[in-house]
């Protein structure tokens, strides 16, 4: 054994044949039609469209989402989502796959909160590749503090009209749709709704915000909404009921934002393990040095505990008791571990790593987005010891 | 729900019925026989002899060894193994568990080389809590380093004559037998037997370390062999083999400290947490203030991921695919953890936590002997870095 992306992964014994075939045909798509490119294209800070359908094809977005609106489900558990954030984030372009895979904050409010008719425009359209929704809930005046956002949909008629803005969405230049979170009665969280907000209705405007330390390939906007007519029928869920809507969503993108930060840290180790066994310095390989062994053993015991801890609360998401804070704090053991490895593996590999091009470069760059993204660590910190009762 | 011992246990999907029942059992002789005194035992810096076999008809010492010794294995697995130290340790003495679990790192060595007739003399004898045996490796010259070790045993007719000494070992001073590395052969591991020697025999000494920093209830001493005769039949394995045998015994040791460090981080954990909760400072509970409730959120995500690491390695040994690497890092994941959660937990205890009496006054000077102990951190890097093939 060594020490490469696959033979890093500790043993999962929930694993079957089936998740490894879905593995697999994964990697097969990746490895042929993202790999080669994700470079280029986060340079180029732009993805070309085709991927999205091609995408589709190989089932990836539809992942637990119901066959009658296009998705997989049967048979879907946690751990075809944790293998396909492996996957996508073995990549290494963080812009890539975060792009790519907008849809899972997004999409399912929608799938799950709205109407018959809502449901079944945008959800196959969406899992085909065909059209792209985001999630917009943070604010220039307001983030993970969610019951303090001014963005107003006052009542008119058969109609919400629409005024604010919200910044920091991932997708947001290309994505048709917003699932937004807007200000529909009183203060605090009990005024806040979900509502659907098509992209080109009249008054929605939005500018790029291209210069970001990392996911160059993402596009990222602020989106501004002035005096835009949202139908009624385009609520998610019931008026007023939207800061549930919006924390239901919060432990799956936990979860999937730390099986991205575990495998990004096990890029780093691979591309560091590699790069010290075959550069010499004072006539032996760097691996021979002892304290960069020592620097390979740290990130892998990191590793090695993330993996068991995901593993861990993916348990208790299969038994149906996922436990918040214990995943809030996932995230945070996951940004960590993150952070670090991409640290080490930088000294390690010194100056080829500090070349743009590196994946070890890009994931540097990318781990701030992470830590602070779904929630920044002191937020799920705060959040974690009131789950805990303290 | 709140951060006490128990409910600060993540869901464990390996534990049953029977391990809870396990556990409860050991928990009501622990509330009584232990608990009440150990505090006590600690300062006086002697356990009473009569512990040993009330222990033993509880139990305690015979979980996972064969029937044929007066143990239990049948339906019992790592789990009733862990279980011990994990409610041993929940005492907060670090002395106590290690007395009383020490055989845990040689019986089970002598029980799978030993002839026929030592296996019918020293297992019985062991588990019932009538005898101790204590493992001597550590010499003053060499430590960690087992190939380097000097004591000498050469053969005289049916006999070795052992000379040289051993020294840091745990329950030294009570032994009534020491599961011994000894050179039998050239330098290096390939010379090295295991050689059971009763304690009583002529040229036996020993003086006790009784001044350290932790574990002051349990005995340690050094042990000095002059001219001692030990007949050949007592050796363990065969001869010059020596090597594997003490190794194949270190992936359990190592575990066993693993789990033992863990609960005492939750003991820390729980400690803290009941006294912010009850400590009033500037007008509110101590766990009112952020920073304090941050300090707790960490601890927790150090234990979470700690245990879900232990279960990953526990599951892997039960399966036979031990990795040796995997488990060595486990052991720096756990005394970083127990050190962490040690020095925070009495940052937020303050003047009490620092008073004789408190667990977490103790715990703090236990917790070296546990990163050094049974491999050191740094030794533990080396190891995986090997057993990685780096």
């Amino acid at each position: 054994m060594s020490l490469d992306f696959d033979s890093a992964r500790l043993s999962n014994p929930y694993l079957t044949a089936e998740h490894e075939e879905w593995r697999s045909q994964l990697r097969r798509f990746i490895d042929k039609e993202i790999m080669p490119f994700a470079e280029e294209w986060d340079e180029a800070g732009k993805i070309p469209d085709e991927l999205w359908p091609k995408a589709a094809e190989t089932g990836m977005f539809g992942l637990g989402y119901s066959e009658e609106l296009g998705g997989l489900e049967e048979g879907v558990d946690i751990w075809h989502h944790n293998i396909l954030n492996e996957e996508m984030s073995r990549i290494g372009a963080g812009g890539v796959s975060s792009t790519l895979l907008i849809h899972c904050i997004g999409l399912p409010p929608v799938a799950k909160f709205g109407s018959d008719a809502i449901r079944k425009e945008i959800v196959p359209a969406v899992l085909a590749g065909e059209k792209r929704i985001s999630l917009a809930i943070t604010e220039p005046g307001a983030g993970s503090d969610v019951a303090q956002l001014s963005t107003t949909a006052v009542r008119d008629g058969d109609h919400y009209v629409v005024n604010g803005s919200k910044t920091y969405i991932t997708g947001g230049m290309n994505a048709n749709w917003f699932t937004t979170a807007v200000r529909t009665g009183g203060a605090g969280g009990k005024g806040v709704s979900c509502l659907l907000i098509p992209a080109d209705l009249e008054g929605v405007s939005r500018t790029s915000l291209d210069r970001k330390q990392g996911w160059w390939a993402g596009d990222t906007a602020t989106i501004y909404f002035d005096n835009v007519r949202v139908p009624v029928g385009n609520l998610l869920g019931e008026e007023n009921q939207g800061f549930k809507v919006i924390m239901n969503n919060f432990n799956s993108e936990r979860m999937t934002m730390s099986a991205a930060m575990e495998s990004y840290s096990r890029v780093c180790l691979e591309e560091a393990v590699e790069w010290a066994q075959q550069r010499k310095t004072f006539g032996k390989c760097l691996s021979e040095h002892q304290v960069i062994r020592h620097k390979i053993a740290e990130m892998k015991q990191r590793i090695n505990a993330t993996q068991a801890y995901i593993q861990a609360c993916s348990y208790q998401i299969l038994q149906g008791k996922p436990n918040a804070g214990d995943i809030a704090m996932l995230k945070v053991q996951s940004s960590q571990t993150m952070e670090y490895c991409a640290r080490e593996a930088m000294q390690i590999m010194g100056g080829i790593s500090y070349m743009r091009g590196s994946r070890v470069e890009r994931i540097y760059r990318e781990v701030r987005v992470n830590a602070i993204g779904g929630g920044s660590e002191e937020i799920l910190r705060d959040l974690a010891s009131r789950q805990y009762g303290v | 729900m709140s951060l006490d011992f128990d409910s600060a246990r993540l869901p464990n999907p390996y534990l049953t019925a029977e391990h809870e029942q396990w556990r409860s059992q050991l928990r009501r002789f622990i509330a009584q026989e232990i608990e009440p005194f150990a505090e006590q035992w600690d300062e006086a810096g002697k356990i009473p002899d009569d512990l040993w076999p009330k222990a033993g008809a509880v139990g305690l010492f015979a979980a996972g060894y064969p029937e044929a010794y007066g143990g239990i294995s049948e339906g019992l697995d790592i789990w009733h193994g862990h279980i011990v130290h994990e409610e041993l340790c929940r005492v907060g003495v670090g002395g106590v568990t290690a007395a009383l679990t020490v055989h845990g790192i040689s019986l089970p060595t002598v029980l799978k080389f030993a002839s026929e007739a030592i296996c019918q003399e020293v297992g019985p004898a062991v588990i019932s809590g009538q005898k101790r045996i204590s493992l001597g490796v550590t010499e003053p010259g060499a430590g960690s380093d087992v190939a380097q070790l000097s004591t000498s045993a050469v053969r005289d007719g049916d006999d070795y004559i052992v000379n040289g000494s051993k020294t840091y070992i745990t329950g030294g001073q009570y032994a009534n037998w020491y599961s011994t590395a000894v050179r039998t052969g050239g330098p290096g591991a390939k010379g090295v037997s295991m050689l059971l020697i009763p304690a009583e025999l002529k040229g036996v000494s020993r003086t006790p370390l009784d001044r350290k920093q932790g574990w002051w209830a349990s005995d340690t001493a050094t042990i000095y062999f002059d001219n001692v005769r030990v007949p050949v039949g007592n050796l363990i394995g065969e001869e010059n083999q020596g090597f594997k045998a003490i190794m194949a015994n270190f992936n359990l040791e190592r575990l066993g400290l693993v789990v033992d460090m863990e609960a005492y981080a939750r003991v820390c954990l729980q400690e803290a947490v009941e006294w912010a909760q009850q400590r009033k400072t500037f007008g509110k509970c101590l766990s009112e203030h952020q920073v304090i409730r941050h300090k707790i959120a960490e601890m927790k995500q150090r234990i979470n991921a700690t245990q879900a690491y232990i279960q990953s390695c526990s599951a892997q040994l039960e399966s036979g695919h031990a990795n040796a690497g995997d488990i060595a890092l486990l052991k720096v994941q756990a005394s970083q953890t127990m050190e962490y959660c040690a020095r925070e937990g009495m940052q937020i205890m303050g003047g009490i936590g620092y008073m004789r009496g408190s667990k977490i006054e103790r715990l703090y000077r236990e917790v070296r002997v546990n990163a050094i102990g049974g491999g050191s951190e740094e030794i533990m890097r080396d190891l995986a870095a090997r057993q990685y093939q780096l």
